[in-house]
């Protein structure tokens, strides 16, 4: 059973964002992690990109999938998580955790659009 | 009547159709509507036996005239060592399929990883794919890993003085694909930097590609060319004759991003065209853009180092319409022939034979300049292969047709192209400049 | 495998001052390079001794397997026998040492096979005419769709600009329109396995190129509504792309052109015989209807009462659909000529048997095992069919663990997962050259692995323990890429 944390926004392409401030760390969900399977890649944008919500923001690959990133809000890149780029299965280890992009939202109205997390468990349970 | 490659018997086919649970043949078939059946003969010849074969192509191979080959223009008549050709009818690697089951394809696996590692020291680059269909379609991928690879800009540059074999591949790819693509000047048989500058300033360029050595044969000099192109964030593409690139200063020397060419002149047989293989080589930076296969070296549950594919997830089968490319074979077979080619002349070999091709034709060009019928139409250094105006050019080569051999390619009404490698003699040089 | 020496890369078996080669003498004198153009580092390149350079290749190839080792069930793949006369009609020299820019007077026997094989493969197909220039399947794909595009450009009609694509489809129909710079809609199937019509309908419109299918589908079924949806597609404007992998069963039974197919590509290294060779060369031709054939790419070969000519034209400034160019020359000559001497041999008549004895084949194996692996479609398959994985799935035991099972027993495995359709797919495909012999033993082998499942799952999952390697793991190659000897080196030198 995938887990799902309280207080992020999700997207249905399973993504998440979690909001501090005006700020969003967007990384992809517990459920994505576990239907990928073992991710080997990475492919993140650079800082400074601007990204629009529903454009392709990067993408995720494991041995036998591959699956781009859909951007949940639009923002500034500010930072990339590097971490990801020496070591991409913290995705499988820890998805929440290990962010992938973190953005100066342009818009926090996006926001409303996205799932709660009671919402987004029913989500994935369909 | 059984043919030698349908075992069925009709007892075979009997059992087999009482399994399957109907009368005959055609019942096989009762889903295709009636309208679409095909009923008819087509239009081929009789069966004919193995014998009747090999007279009828034999028949058929008299009808081309083999010459002593003096031409080029991307494809060289270079020497083929007797070891590939016997390795290569092994069957096991002949009849194999694309390498899926890592566990009984080691043998293909290994040569391809040869294959992209001598590729990569032959360039200087840092990787190489497992192959791509030959020389033209190479550079169009390369093209396109330009235009993928770039955010924003929407146009490659390719210099005029390409082959004009990959400049009609480029346009037509292009065309399809949404790219701009313009070409840069050449100025004396070479492409213009300055043209290139002035191109770059008006900006939106994601890559550009030249040759080395050129469709004119010559060599030229890229010095500045990678920082034009980088500092615009532009990748700088250089398409390389393969075996030249022995003694060239090779593509990461000039600080390409690509490196990409045929490698027939790896003493592949010129075989009217084809088959050949294409290479693309990389910076590590776009390994995860480049087309085609890849072989990568890992594990297996013994405990050995093994071979299998690897990166697939640029691939169609996974990426589908947001693949880096539609490309799902390589020339698998080809690359075997190149890295034998590679092993068997080996470091020293292959340098001999790019020297003595650069020898006999400076060698034949001298001669011919000798006999004040011939002029070069650009003073410039060239490798093996060089383009000079000839006095009654078209009576020269239909002279030279009749003595069986090709003096070289016609270049508009009056030049042209010719090209030397190890194989030519000195006596078919001489008597080539004879016939002037 | 011995990995003492027979493992090794031939890097690791050269030692300097070794040769492999022997070069006449240079009698040109010594001409120098200029510096500017001089490479500074030698290309590491291996140097060994000639014996030493066939044994390794040697040694390697018996690593391998290949149709000519042994049944080669691969779905989709037509991994028929490769007969050898056709190598020996392509190392003739009288093919091999022509250079593509001769003068076509002194190339007459090479331009009348491209001319034979062009009508040969028109009327098998039912097209009006062929271009042998593409190298490959997916060029093929690509090359068509350009010829869809460029008759739509040239009429005007510049709204068309997406192509309906099957679920069921090979990855590379959609992966051939987008560089085609097309768009893709995707259309469903029904349970049967067929392509849905009613689905196909709204997507109709004055915004569609065309449509590509396969025919029979990936699931090895016939679509049977292809009338149907031939007039459609035409109807709405459109042109029906013939994906040509599955048309080895339709030999003697039909034929895209009559099926309403306005261009099409073939395989020749599938229906035609031409080897694999680890993943190509292959040849892509594509046959077009009378409609298209404007566009078909130069160079092309054409027949005239003087001998065979080159239809060419020269390089314009701008692209222009009449000069379409996807390659150096005139395609995989000596893989075309393979084909036409498999096509000689066979004649008019047999030919015609092979879709039939393809077919049959397929449909016995189907019979005698679906009682032990899932047959999700029950009902006539053609060339190939497609089992959802083992019937009893209590044990764990995948279609991969069969498939490296059957490794085992001395047998290719089928294509597995794939069509994406179902979960365990696995697509066996035996061919018209497999003797019932060789199908009987292959499916004895396929109930003992069944056996083996229900017995011993950990056995099967262990599998396979009798080829020269074990499992590999694709996660470690994926994720610390190691692609040439050099990293391979350096990578070894960082971890000690």
């Amino acid at each position: 059973m995938a887990k799902v944390i309280e207080g992020l926004y999700y997207s249905e392409s399973h993504e998440f964002v979690k909001v501090v401030g005006n700020i969003g760390y967007i990384g992809i969900t517990d459920y994505a992690q576990h239907a990928l399977g073992n991710v080997v890649y990475v492919d993140m944008p650079d800082v400074d990109d601007d990204i629009e919500i529903d454009d392709d923001f990067g993408a995720i690959e494991s041995v036998k999938a591959a699956s781009d990133l859909k951007a949940p809000v639009s923002g500034k890149v500010i930072e990339v998580n590097e971490n990801l780029e020496d070591e991409p299965g913290l995705l499988n280890k820890d998805a929440y955790e290990n962010w992938i992009i973190k953005v100066e939202l342009s818009d926090t109205a996006e926001l409303k659009n996205l799932m709660d997390a009671k919402a987004y468990e029913e989500f994935c349970a369909e | 009547m059984i043919h030698k490659f349908l075992p069925h018997t009709s007892e075979d086919i009997q059992q087999m159709l009482e399994r399957v649970g109907i009368k005959n043949l055609n019942e096989l078939y009762a889903e295709v509507p009636e309208s679409i059946r095909f009923k008819g003969d087509y239009d081929l010849p009789d069966t004919m036996s193995e014998l009747e074969i090999r007279k009828f192509f034999e028949k058929l191979g008299q009808k081309n005239n083999k010459l002593t080959c003096f031409a080029g223009g991307g494809v060289y008549d270079h020497y083929a060592p007797s070891v590939i050709n016997h390795l290569l009818s092994r069957s096991e690697f002949l009849t194999s399929y694309t390498p899926y089951q890592a566990e009984i394809s080691q043998g293909t696996l290994h040569y391809i990883f040869e294959f992209q590692s001598m590729m990569a020291e032959l360039t200087g680059m840092d990787i190489a794919n497992a192959s791509m269909y030959e020389g033209t379609t190479a550079t169009a991928e390369a093209m396109m890993v330009a235009f993928d690879n770039a955010k924003k800009a929407d146009t490659v540059l390719y210099s005029e003085t390409l082959c004009k074999d990959i400049i009609g591949v480029l346009k037509t790819y292009a065309h399809f694909h949404g790219i701009k693509l313009e070409a840069i000047k050449a100025v004396d048989g070479v492409t213009s930097h300055a043209d290139l500058e002035a191109r770059m300033q008006e900006g939106g360029v994601a890559g550009v590609i030249v040759q080395q050595p050129n469709r004119y044969g010559i060599i030229e000099d890229f010095t500045g060319f990678a920082d034009t192109c980088h500092d615009k964030k532009a990748l700088f593409i250089i398409n390389s004759v393969t075996a030249d690139l022995a003694l060239l200063k090779t593509p990461k020397e000039w600080n390409a991003d690509i490196a990409v060419g045929d490698i027939q002149s790896l003493g592949l047989p010129m075989g009217f065209g084809g088959p050949y293989a294409g290479y693309m080589c990389s910076t590590e930076k776009l390994m995860r853009k480049l087309p085609g296969r890849i072989v990568g070296k890992t594990v297996d549950s013994r405990g050995q180092r093994v071979f299998a594919l690897t990166l697939q997830a640029r691939e169609q089968h996974i990426r589908r319409q947001k693949a880096t490319s539609n490309i799902c074979s390589n020339q698998s077979l080809m690359a075997l022939y190149a890295t034998i080619y590679m092993s068997i002349m080996g470091k020293e070999g292959l340098k001999e034979a790019a020297q003595i091709s650069y020898d006999a034709a400076h060698y034949l060009c001298e001669q011919l300049l000798n006999s004040k019928r011939v002029k070069l139409v650009y003073d410039k250094p060239f490798f093996n292969e060089f383009l000079v105006h000839v006095e009654d050019r078209d009576k020269f080569f239909n002279k030279a047709i009749q003595q069986g051999i090709l003096p070289g390619i016609k270049v508009d009404d009056d030049k042209l192209l010719i090209a030397v490698t190890e194989k030519r003699t000195k006596e078919e040089i001489d008597t080539l400049v004879g016939l002037l | 495998m011995n990995n003492k020496l027979y493992g090794n890369l031939i890097f690791e078996l050269s030692h300097s001052g070794r040769r492999a080669y022997s070069l006449p003498e240079n009698q040109f004198g010594h001409h120098t390079l200029p510096d500017f153009c001089k490479r500074e580092k030698d290309a590491e390149l291996p140097e060994c001794d000639e014996m030493t350079v066939v044994r390794h290749y040697t040694n390697h190839s018996e690593n391998n397997f290949g149709v000519d080792n042994g049944f080669y069930p691969l779905g989709s793949c037509t991994m028929k026998y490769n007969p050898v006369i056709n190598e020996e009609v392509a190392s003739m020299a009288s093919f091999t040492d022509l250079h593509p820019h001769q003068p076509i007077e002194t190339v007459q026997g090479a331009l009348e096979v491209e001319y034979n094989i062009q009508r040969a493969l028109a009327s098998i197909t039912g097209m009006a005419d062929v271009t042998l220039n593409p190298y490959a399947g997916a060029h093929g794909e690509l090359t068509g769709l350009m010829l869809i595009a460029s008759y739509h450009q040239q009429r005007g009609d510049k709204k068309r600009t997406k192509v309906i694509v099957p679920d069921s489809a090979h990855g590379t129909n959609p992966a051939s329109a987008a560089v085609c710079g097309l768009e893709i809609v995707e259309v469903k199937s029904t349970s049967d396995g067929l392509v849905d019509v009613n689905d196909l309908r709204p997507l109709l419109g004055d915004d569609i190129a065309g449509m590509m299918m396969t025919n029979p589908n990936t699931l090895g079924l016939f679509e049977k509504d292809i009338p149907e949806i031939a007039k459609l597609i035409h109807e709405c404007g459109g042109l029906l792309y013939y994906d040509g992998a599955n048309l080895n069963p339709l030999l003697g039974a039909a034929r895209p052109g009559d099926m309403g197919f306005d261009v099409i590509h073939l395989n020749l290294h599938k229906t035609f015989s031409t080897p694999h060779g680890g993943g190509g060369p292959g040849a892509g031709p594509v046959g077009v209807c009378e409609k298209l054939i404007p566009f078909l790419p130069k160079p092309h070969v054409s027949k005239t009462k003087d001998g065979f000519v080159i239809e060419d034209s020269e390089n314009t400034e701008e692209f222009s659909t009449a000069n379409i160019r996807i390659s150096g020359y005139l395609g995989n000559f000596l893989v075309i000529l393979r084909a036409y001497t498999y096509i000689l041999t066979l004649g008019k008549k047999h030919i015609k048997e092979v879709g039939p004895f393809a077919t049959l084949s397929a449909n016995y194996i189907k019979e005698c095992l679906k009682d032990d692996y899932e047959l999700p479609i029950d009902t006539l398959c053609k060339h190939e069919f497609v089992f959802d994985g083992l019937k009893d799935k209590s044990t764990g035991v995948t279609t991969m663990d069969v498939a490296k099972r059957l490794l085992d027993y001395g047998y290719h495995a089928p294509t597995i997962y794939f069509p994406l359709l179902f979960h365990e797919a696995m697509m066996i495909e035996p061919t018209e050259t497999e003797s019932k012999d060789t199908i009987d033993g292959f499916i004895e082998v396929m109930h003992i692995i069944a056996k083996e499942a229900r017995e011993n799952p950990e056995l099967v999952k262990g599998a396979p323990y009798n080829t020269p390697i074990g499992r590999v793991d694709d996660v470690l190659a994926a994720k610390h890429p190691i692609l040439t000897y050099r990293q391979l080196i350096n990578d070894t030198e960082e971890s000690v």
